[in-house]
């Protein structure tokens, strides 16, 4: 029985879309990157340093410039 | 592993207590009447020593003493003390949701950032100093939130969980933080061992690893764990990466680098985990508890602060912006 909501995607306000599970993310040139961990952020914001995975950087952006 | 010796007494209670814990008998009462009077660092450190025999004991004390009534009696003395006064420097903030306001509530409080003057200004003696002194909490890094697992909710545990699995290396102990940190300290020359450093560590750090693991090991205080989990894990991605770029442009080993980048990467999972599925769960679990998430947030930022200000303070570095 489940009692309990557990997602596999969470769109975080502002900020990542958090990625429960083993899974590979292509980024823009097409290049896979594994997942690591149990739970993965994926830049929304464009700006990580780190694409595809965030890397903060969304949080010194002004706030008309963050993700939904 | 090996069990770290005592550190030097810093005072009147901590002359006491290290000679009654090499004395072998349990025999604690002079340390009790001394314990009230204690302040500043001599305090601070009697806490610190008594929080270690929960962790790993020390190589010339017997491991029964951890739960030695008269010691429990010492330390809950210095914990009521250390409580009072995290207490009195905080404010509940206003009309704000903890988990909604949190983040830019930390933009808007977050004090002094040491990572910013290793980003840009530090010089290699002020990083290895810096090591010595983060090591006291970093070789135990997550370490004090474990002790929080039992005492949560189902939703709250396994949230938890999630986020602590990826702290101890997601199975693989190469992976495991702190591990990482000791690989960090041993490719700089330094000893990966919080006993080597004792001399090097501010009371400020000491009472930074002693909030810590008084939240820890109350039950009561588990909303000012989480609360503090929540606002380290919302601190840490952004200054990693500046510390990262800071040590790479000194010219240190990739070790001690890598230990900063795993953090730009798992901290930015952490931090939103630690806020929404943590905390949150344990909002929709115990309500009650979010002035307390709140306390323990702003004990984490009020503690860095009074660390990040000393560390400067002893380098002759006037203040670096915020």
């Amino acid at each position: 029985m489940r009692c309990f909501e557990h997602p596999d995607v969470i769109l975080c306000p502002g900020g990542p879309m958090l990625l429960r599970g083993q899974h590979a993310v292509e980024d823009a040139d097409g290049l896979p990157h594994e997942t690591t961990r149990p739970v993965t952020a994926v830049c929304r914001c464009d700006k990580s340093a780190s694409y595809p995975w965030c890397d903060g950087t969304h949080k010194s952006l002004p706030p008309r410039l963050r993700p939904a | 592993m090996r069990p770290p010796r005592l550190p030097d007494a810093r005072g009147p209670l901590t002359e006491e207590l290290l000679a009654a814990l090499r004395a072998g008998t349990d025999e604690f009462l002079g340390v009790l009447a001394t314990a009230p009077t204690a302040t500043g660092e001599d305090a601070a450190l009697a806490l610190w020593v008594l929080h270690e025999l929960h962790y790993r004991g020390f190589a010339e004390v017997d491991d029964r003493f951890e739960w030695d009534p008269q010691l429990i009696r010492v330390r809950t003395l210095l914990e009521r003390d250390l409580e009072a006064r995290l207490r009195a420097r905080f404010t509940r903030p206003e009309g704000l949701s903890f988990v909604d306001d949190v983040f830019g509530w930390i933009d808007d409080h977050d004090g002094v950032s040491l990572a910013r003057h290793v980003h840009r200004d530090a010089d290699r003696d002020q990083v290895l100093d810096l090591l010595r002194a983060r090591s006291l909490y970093h070789l135990k890094e997550s370490d004090p939130a474990s002790w929080l697992v039992p005492r949560l909710g189902v939703r709250a545990k396994a949230a938890l969980m999630e986020l602590q699995y990826d702290e101890y290396g997601d199975g693989d102990p190469n992976r495991l933080h702190h591990h990482l940190f000791a690989l960090g300290m041993a490719a700089c020359g330094l000893e990966p061992a919080y006993d080597a450093h004792y001399d090097a560590v501010p009371p400020e750090a000491l009472e930074q690893s002693n909030a810590l693991s008084m939240v820890g090991l109350q039950r009561r205080l588990r909303g000012a764990a989480l609360g503090h989990l929540a606002a380290f894990e919302a601190t840490s991605s952004v200054p990693s990466r500046r510390m990262a770029q800071g040590l790479e442009r000194l010219g240190f080993p990739d070790e001690l680098v890598g230990y900063y980048t795993e953090h730009v990467e798992a901290d930015a999972v952490h931090e939103q985990l630690a806020v929404r599925t943590v905390c949150g769960a344990m909002l929709a679990e115990e309500p009650e508890l979010e002035d307390d998430l709140w306390f323990g947030a702003f004990t984490c930022l009020d503690l860095e602060d009074r660390f990040a200000r000393a560390m400067l303070d002893r380098w002759g570095v006037s203040e670096v912006a915020a």
